[in-house]
């Protein structure tokens, strides 16, 4: 498979968040303003690009059956390292993301991409498969964020955009907002992709 | 620690803190197993079992075995442990209450990678609770759970016969209807009884 074809794969046609819908907790939980997004979405493919290129080195040599458990070990090592990275040079992202950044190890994205590709595939491309992934996450969650920040606070990475007399619709950094947002913007995807689609069918 | 103590977490535990529209934790299951009111419960039901007995055992291994000395060791820790406790449930209940296995079913093993259950272990530390309060609080934050899931899955089992614009379908409808649950437990917000 060449990296295009997993590019597209990652970003549009197999998107985690759009088209797949896993990952979903840090998706809504972390997207309240873009700083946050980009920083989960690239500890995320730090941990994804880890993991996949581990699991694949060592596919011989782990038995199916306790699979899951090594491959959560295996995650959990690499999520203390971010943690712990991001603790130590990341003071300010890492009290916004809080609780979350122990969190990746349970998120679907990297198990399942761990099950489906790693455990099948060579290590350059599950390295390959885990950066395209990561960034496939990382611009779903860029684009929520933005769209949340700019509604619930005016601003874009801190700047503010709308000026000064701009009331802010706090809902849309709430919960709330969160679940309203994504819903809208998978409708939208869906909405091109299906127009997309019938455009090659015909 | 009052009777009022343990009753006030276990408050905002199910109301005012719920996992799913405050905190964003466990929206996989939430989300993924929410079409059918009777399987939303019993994966709710999956889920406070698994949460008081993980907040239980955690709250001792961190007490007894990590300290502060290998807090560095926590999610490796408690993800095992965590793991293998689903593992240890689903063969004890396989053995010994065949009926509410068969009932659980699938629900069991997925409850592993259910954020919620790592997330009230993080929380029990980093609150600073002790074994009783822990216990109470994982017990509360999984009645929360199931509290919102079986709410969401009547919610959604009347969305089938809504109308709404094509694109809206499956996953998007739902969201804006969890949007719209999620503004509803805004309003306990000002329950604060600390």
């Amino acid at each position: 498979m060449s990296f295009f074809k997993q590019l597209k794969e990652g970003i549009l046609t197999n998107n985690p968040i759009f088209v797949q819908l896993i990952g979903m907790c840090p998706t809504l939980a972390t997207s309240t303003s873009l700083k946050n997004g980009i920083g989960m979405g690239l500890a995320v493919t730090f941990v994804l690009m880890c993991s996949n290129f581990v699991i694949s080195l060592l596919r011989r040599f782990i038995p199916s059956k306790v699979r899951i458990a090594a491959y959560i070990v295996i995650i959990a090592g690499f999520v203390t390292i971010v943690d712990l990275t991001m603790q130590a040079y990341m003071q300010e992202l890492s009290a916004s993301l809080g609780m979350f950044i122990p969190l990746i190890v349970v998120n679907c994205i990297i198990l399942a991409r761990a099950e489906s590709f790693a455990s099948k595939n060579k290590p350059l491309p599950s390295l390959i498969d885990g950066l395209t992934m990561g960034l496939g996450f990382t611009l779903a969650i860029s684009i929520l964020s933005s769209v949340r920040e700019l509604l619930g606070s005016g601003t874009i990475y801190g700047v503010e955009v709308f000026g000064s007399g701009y009331t802010p619709i706090i809902m849309m950094i709430l919960p709330a907002g969160g679940f309203l947002t994504l819903g809208m913007l998978i409708a939208l995807f869906q909405y091109f992709m299906g127009k997309f689609q019938k455009k090659e069918d015909a | 620690m009052s009777l009022s103590y343990y009753f006030s977490i276990a408050l905002s535990a199910i109301l005012i803190e719920n996992f799913i529209f405050v905190k964003f934790l466990g929206c996989c299951p939430f989300l993924g197993v929410s079409k059918k009111t009777d399987t939303a419960l019993g994966m709710g039901v999956a889920v406070i079992f698994v949460m008081t007995v993980a907040s239980a055992v955690t709250n001792l291994i961190n007490t007894f075995i990590l300290g502060t000395t290998y807090a560095y060791m926590r999610t490796v820790a408690f993800i095992l442990v965590i793991a293998a406790l689903v593992q240890f449930i689903e063969m004890f209940l396989m053995k010994s209450m065949p009926a509410l296995y068969e009932s659980l079913g699938i629900y069991l093993p997925l409850i592993t990678t259910n954020c919620a259950v790592l997330g009230v272990a993080n929380l029990n530390v980093s609150n600073g609770f002790d074994f009783i309060s822990s216990v109470i609080n994982g017990f509360s934050a999984g009645v929360g759970f199931t509290l919102a899931i079986v709410l969401f899955a009547s919610v959604r089992e009347r969305l089938e016969y809504a109308e709404y614009p094509k694109c809206f379908k499956g996953f998007p409808i739902a969201l804006v209807a969890a949007s719209l649950l999620s503004i509803a437990f805004m309003g306990f917000q000002g329950l604060s009884i600390f």
